[in-house]
């Protein structure tokens, strides 16, 4: 909380001493920032208490709610459906995110190098970011469509055997991670090339007199003064990454018809989101529904501490 | 000095594969403009066209006979706008707050709003229908604004933002002026914080017109649904057998937002990768 301590000098100054005076003195700041506290105690702190005390019950939404102990978590441990959504959510992040981390650097290093049109590539890698899920989601569905899709026509067109990839189990994460890739990648590159800019020109200067090649220079140079950016990107990436619903939802949800957060046929590319939603919206067990939503919480919390670990140990 | 072949052969090898990462970022919305301009039955043919063709107009009335397109998007832009101009709002006072004056209590409710930033959404998803479906907001557009109205994020970073860009001095000066709390937010902080004001517009409003997850549950009139729910009812319903609707309802719903973007570009590349330097 350092950012807490640099508080800027004092327009009205705090009197502790008469506290009732002080809070009528300071009722117009209290008021403008009421807005936001309201709609949190609303919409945000009464929630996590209620989503709490809703995982130790048995309820559909509507009945009356039972009392269930411990028993919703028992059984979220013991649950393979669940297990097998936290497999698929981490395999579709691990396939997205290590492609997508490595192109972005590759393609920041050559920006920062290449003068002539960077302002115009910028904007080229931005843009699959501000699209829609939902839209592109349908896009790739089309890309990656087995009798008439432009991958598997490719593939056929250099003699290769065309894939079901919205049917096979590796097909299906395969295509949620390239629509994630291809909508992150340029989005990532920008926020690496920001950080390759505040890296001063006169320790490369020093680097190339001494008379290290490129690849030396990114490793001893690049690569280490990087460390921080590339920890904001990382952190990003697994927070939203392992909460991915609208790519695997839209793209499977006519795959099969047990339900539209099924994430297609064997269930292969439903992420622990999906199995959130199933649970509580299709299933009406809003019990099992908290506890699940607290399951992939202590999951995204683990996995982002290990992240967040492993890239700090490496740059003692 | 290199020789101008070698500074060439350089330069070739750098944009090649620059312009391969162009032509894949673009590939998709290309796509999407080849498959709305043909007929199902010319999509379904082997191999795949790779031109556009003449069926548009007839994808755009089928499109318009499928799913009420203008009705949707007209819940889009009114939740897209209303939550904008509420989070510029109220976020901007409560950032002008925190970053210019001292309060009791100051410190623990700005702590406090950094814990907020990082609870995850699903923890309060189920709690936030229940309390809706009780006061009558499901199946509502309200059920989508409120909620979203001030965020932790935009007050955090205007007040970042305001920290440096107001200056105390002009406080103090308008103070001696006679300027209440009001007058100061509305004629000093707000016209020098415009710049920020216009990213976290931007942002906010591409952030809701894309909002998935919440509206596809809170929307529970199938008649009444934002853009991307229509679209997603689309696919539901046309996605294995008309493309040629499915891509031009996808194409047709990507044009606001190319627009919104081509306005604010430059602001936003610059002002993202700034904020996440400095974080």
């Amino acid at each position: 909380m350092a950012v807490l301590e640099q508080t800027p000098p004092a327009v009205a100054k705090p009197s502790p001493t008469q506290p009732k005076k002080g809070w009528r003195k300071y009722w117009h700041l209290y008021a403008a920032i009421s807005p936001f506290y309201l709609l949190f105690l609303a919409f945000g702190l009464f929630p996590v208490g209620f989503s709490l005390y809703l995982s130790f019950h048995r309820w559909d939404g509507l009945g009356t709610m039972e009392w269930a102990g411990l028993s919703q978590y028992q059984y979220l441990l013991s649950d393979t459906d669940f297990w097998n959504s936290i497999g698929n959510t981490i395999i579709i992040w691990a396939l997205a995110t290590f492609p997508m981390i490595f192109l972005a650097m590759v393609t920041a290093v050559m920006l920062n190098s290449a003068v002539r049109f960077k302002s115009l590539y910028r904007v080229a890698y931005f843009l699959p970011n501000v699209t829609s899920v939902v839209a592109i989601a349908i896009v790739f569905g089309s890309i990656f469509a087995t009798n008439n899709g432009v991958v598997n026509a490719v593939l056929r067109g250099v003699g290769l055997d065309q894939v079901a990839w919205l049917n096979t189990p590796w097909g299906i994460k395969v295509t949620i991670a390239a629509l994630m890739t291809w909508q992150w990648t340029g989005y990532n590159a920008i926020i690496f090339l920001a950080g390759l800019q505040t890296i001063p020109s006169d320790l490369y200067e020093a680097a190339r007199m001494d008379g290290a090649g490129p690849v030396q220079t990114f490793f001893r140079i690049t690569l280490p003064l990087l460390r921080p950016t590339l920890l904001f990107v990382l952190v990003v990436s697994t927070v939203t990454g392992l909460q991915s619903f609208s790519e695997p939802q839209v793209l499977l949800q006519t795959t099969t018809n047990d339900s539209t957060f099924a994430g297609g046929p064997g269930h292969s590319g439903q992420t622990m989101v999906l199995y959130f939603f199933q649970q509580t919206f299709d299933n009406n067990d809003f019990g099992y529904g908290a506890a699940v939503a607290w399951g992939i919480f202590l999951v995204v919390v683990l996995f982002s501490i290990i992240n967040w670990r492993l890239v700090q140990r490496r740059g003692e | 000095m290199p020789s101008i072949k070698g500074s060439r052969r350089r330069a070739i090898g750098l944009h090649l594969p620059l312009i391969i990462g162009t032509v894949i970022s673009a590939f998709p919305f290309y796509w999407a403009v080849i498959m709305s301009t043909h007929s199902s039955s010319e999509i379904f043919s082997y191999p795949p066209k790779l031109l556009p063709g003449t069926h548009f107009l007839e994808n755009v009335r089928n499109l318009f006979d499928a799913i009420d397109f203008f009705g949707s998007m007209w819940n889009s832009l009114l939740v897209a706008t209303s939550v904008t101009f509420l989070v510029l709002l109220f976020d901007s006072l409560a950032a002008f707050v925190f970053a210019k004056f001292e309060f009791p209590g100051k410190g623990l409710l700005f702590g406090m709003l950094m814990v907020i930033f990082m609870v995850p959404a699903q923890l309060s998803v189920i709690p936030q229908f229940v309390v809706m479906a009780r006061i009558g907001w499901i199946g509502s557009m309200t059920a989508l604004i409120v909620p979203a109205a001030a965020n932790a994020f935009g007050i955090f970073w205007m007040r970042q933002y305001m920290k440096t860009a107001i200056h105390d001095e002009l406080l103090d000066a308008s103070k001696l002026d006679g300027a209440n709390f009001l007058r100061q937010y509305w004629h000093v902080a707000l016209p020098v914080v415009r710049p920020g004001l216009a990213f976290l517009g931007i942002f906010t409003f591409m952030g809701q017109w894309n909002d998935f997850a919440w509206p596809l549950i809170a929307l529970t009139n199938p008649d009444n649904v934002t853009l991307q729910v229509a679209l997603s009812q689309l696919n539901g319903t046309h996605g294995t057998t008309d493309y040629g609707i499915v891509m031009t309802g996808a194409l047709l719903a990507l044009i606001p937002l190319l627009i919104v973007f081509a306005i604010g570009a430059k602001q936003i590349i610059g002002d993202l990768a700034k904020g996440a330097v400095r974080g």
